[in-house]
């Protein structure tokens, strides 16, 4: 079935928010746009103001500063009844005192619909999370896993416009998380509405998200795809959270036709492309992800820094070789191993050459 | 955690001061519950098993008199214990749920202090409160000072309960569109319901037994079942008053074990294992 949509109709709109909480500011002027119909991450380390952002969403904080609009709707005075958005809470703060079905159906009923209308929408929804021979037990009955979807169901049934998740996944073992990510994502693209999504565990955030926001002690640092935070961090922060990097410090020593001249300690030079806000002169730093550098023990053309291997560490999927460049810093390659047919496991203290493809490393402004 | 060579069963002394102490706790109580079965008068000779003082009690020449009291006494410990109950709770929503406000320390001395001060005092003080105020007593004046004094009582059970539920469950109910009203009758109220349930059965047993103030501010010619059973057994102690002690005792086991009971079947608050 092809749905005609406008993918740039936007659902959520924060411009400006700060929040303080006394002299304490947990969020400083963050503005973002969230589209319709997108699953949207809010991704950070703990205490960077994901929770606060959400809940100032969601309506149970108010701004201090800033405005907030849901479909074009300002909707900052609003309290949480009376705001078309629903929340998966962290500890899913099921009704203990009613059964699954009772819960499902409390915000169709508190909405104003019927208690067949409410039932019928609870039957759906326990049917969308498999848990219709649930309906009648109490929360208590169900296991974490369960007690989350009867979260997710009860938060959808009266079809809000936004559905706001916070960590729902982290209360789960590892191999519930990992099954729960697809069927979230499955549920998201059924229900057709936007999910705002928040977590601290980057690989969640980078299998389910169609957009991330890394924020960091309340400052928004990046917002972008999957692939345009991991491929193309805009600083030093980015890059150092999301997944595995080189991260190594260079001088910029001449520009030319978009791309940048560094080296690094140790006379190694380096050819990337050109970042806006770095110069001639400047000491920046340089992300380069190890599973995008090789190993041979000649050099090749393009970048190819010499070295000695230090170690060899198996990881399962991959092995990650770790090379000290001659007289400069410490390089971290990752070979994958179903490669290892056609390239070569150096053994530690064999002299090699670490090479990279043309865009691999990447410039970072701060 | 004691090691098994700690346990507190083997220190010096353990045996005979539990003894001691169940004795003094329980012996008199058994005494009493034993000898109002008793055939005789006597109550320290027994001569054997009868049920004629409970008898005596529904019909004999005194049942009048104790029929009344007991008329009062359970009427006003139900009224006092269903305001005193309203009032708790209301109490405990507006000091846990209020928010932090200019006296919330303060309300909760005041909402507590009579727990301290001894009760002499407060009959006392409440005789010379309605006397200001030119109260005329009999019933009345017993009922508000009852619900004055089971205040606390209630609220602590509630208290107790309402502080283990998270305040996100009433955020989840509004976010699911209910007002204030509706979160609280729909879900705060239900959950805190154990709590009330409790606080009401504290605070009908306080009323129920108390003596000191009643007599104090009861005036002449009304009794509650203490004050009448304080009354009989100044002209000596014979066994329907163990009889009427006997049966009170058994209303007061019974309540505190549907308390327990209600406690218990209370819907778990425990929330699934998460980071908070
Ligand atoms: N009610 C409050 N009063 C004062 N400070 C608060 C309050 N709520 C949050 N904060 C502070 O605001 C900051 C952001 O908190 P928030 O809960 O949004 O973090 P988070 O990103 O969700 O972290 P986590 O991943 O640990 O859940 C924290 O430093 C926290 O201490
Ligand atoms: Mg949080």
């Amino acid at each position: 079935m092809a749905i005609v949509e406008d993918r740039n109709i936007i659902a959520v709109d924060v411009q400006n928010a700060v929040k303080r909480y006394g002299s304490f500011t947990a969020l400083k002027t963050i503005s973002l746009s969230i589209k319709d119909n997108e699953f949207f991450t809010l991704l950070g380390p703990s205490g960077c103001g994901k929770t606060t952002l959400l809940r100032i969403i969601g309506g149970f904080e108010e701004l201090s500063e800033g405005a907030i609009s849901l479909f074009g709707d300002e909707i900052a005075k609003l309290p949480p009844n009376k705001r078309p958005i629903n929340t998966v809470f962290q500890n899913y703060a099921l009704f203990p005192h009613m059964t699954i079905e009772e819960n499902v159906m409390f915000g169709v009923e508190m909405r104003g619909g019927s208690k067949a209308e409410a039932r019928q929408r609870a039957s759906e929804m326990l049917d969308l999370v498999q848990l219709t021979q649930f309906a009648s037990r109490k929360p208590s009955q169900l296991s974490g896993g369960q007690q989350q979807r009867v979260a997710l169901a009860r938060a959808l049934a009266p079809e809000p416009k936004v559905l706001l998740l916070d960590e729902p996944l982290s209360a789960l073992d590892l191999k519930l998380r990992q099954a729960m990510r697809y069927e979230l994502k499955e549920i998201q693209r059924k229900a057709g509405i936007t999910f705002i999504f928040v977590t601290h565990d980057q690989e969640e955030a980078l299998t389910m998200s169609d957009r991330i926001a890394v924020m960091s002690s309340g400052e928004l640092q990046q917002l972008g795809t999957a692939r345009e935070i991991y491929e193309s961090p805009h600083n030093t922060f980015v890059a150092d959270f999301i997944g595995e990097t080189n991260l190594l410090e260079v001088s910029v020593d001449a520009l030319s036709g978009g791309s940048a001249t560094c080296h690094l300690g140790g006379g190694h030079e380096l050819i990337c492309d050109e970042v806006k806000g770095v110069g001639v002169g400047a000491k920046v730093h340089l992300s380069i992800r190890p599973e995008r550098l090789t190993l041979s023990d000649t050099p090749m053309e393009g970048a190819s820094l010499s070295g000695v291997v230090r170690d060899n560490i198996y990881i399962g999927t991959d092995i990650q070789t770790i090379v000290d460049l001659n007289e400069g810093p410490q390089m971290v390659i990752r070979t994958s191993n179903s490669d290892r047919g056609n390239k070569r496991i150096f053994e530690p203290r064999s002299p090699v050459f670490v090479n990279m493809e043309k865009g691999a490393a990447r410039l970072l402004a701060d | 955690m004691a090691q098994a060579g700690e346990d507190i069963k083997n220190y010096p002394g353990f045996m005979p001061i539990t003894l001691f102490c169940l004795v003094v706790l329980y012996a008199p109580l058994l005494v009493v519950m034993i000898y109002s079965f008793n055939e005789s008068k006597s109550i320290t000779v027994w001569q054997g098993l009868s049920f004629k003082w409970y008898v005596d009690v529904f019909v004999g020449p005194e049942s009048a008199k104790f029929k009344e009291a007991a008329i009062n006494s359970f009427s006003i410990a139900i009224v006092a214990a269903l305001a005193a109950t309203a009032i708790a709770t209301s109490a405990a929503t507006g000091m846990l749920r209020g928010g932090s406000f200019r006296g919330r320390g303060f309300s909760f001395g005041l909402i507590n202090l009579p727990l301290i001060v001894p009760e002499i005092v407060t009959a006392v003080a409440t005789l010379i409160f309605f006397s200001a105020i030119d109260f005329e007593r009999g019933y009345l004046t017993i009922l508000v000072a009852h619900i004055a004094f089971c205040i606390p009582f209630a609220y602590m059970p509630i208290a107790a309960r309402m502080q283990g539920i998270e305040d996100t469950y009433e955020q989840a109910a509004m976010d699911l569109y209910a007002n204030k009203t509706q979160a609280f009758r729909l879900v705060l109220f239900p959950l805190m319901l154990p709590g009330i349930v409790s606080g009401f059965i504290l605070a009908f047993i306080i009323s129920l037994d108390d003596f000191i103030i009643t007599n104090f501010v009861k005036g002449a010619g009304i009794e509650t079942l203490p004050t009448a059973i304080f009354g009989a057994v100044k002209q000596g102690i014979k066994p329907n008053i163990m009889a009427i002690s006997t049966m009170l005792l058994a209303v007061s086991i019974v309540m505190v074990t549907i308390s327990y009971f209600v406690g218990k079947s209370g819907d778990k608050l425990k929330q699934p294992p998460g980071e908070k």
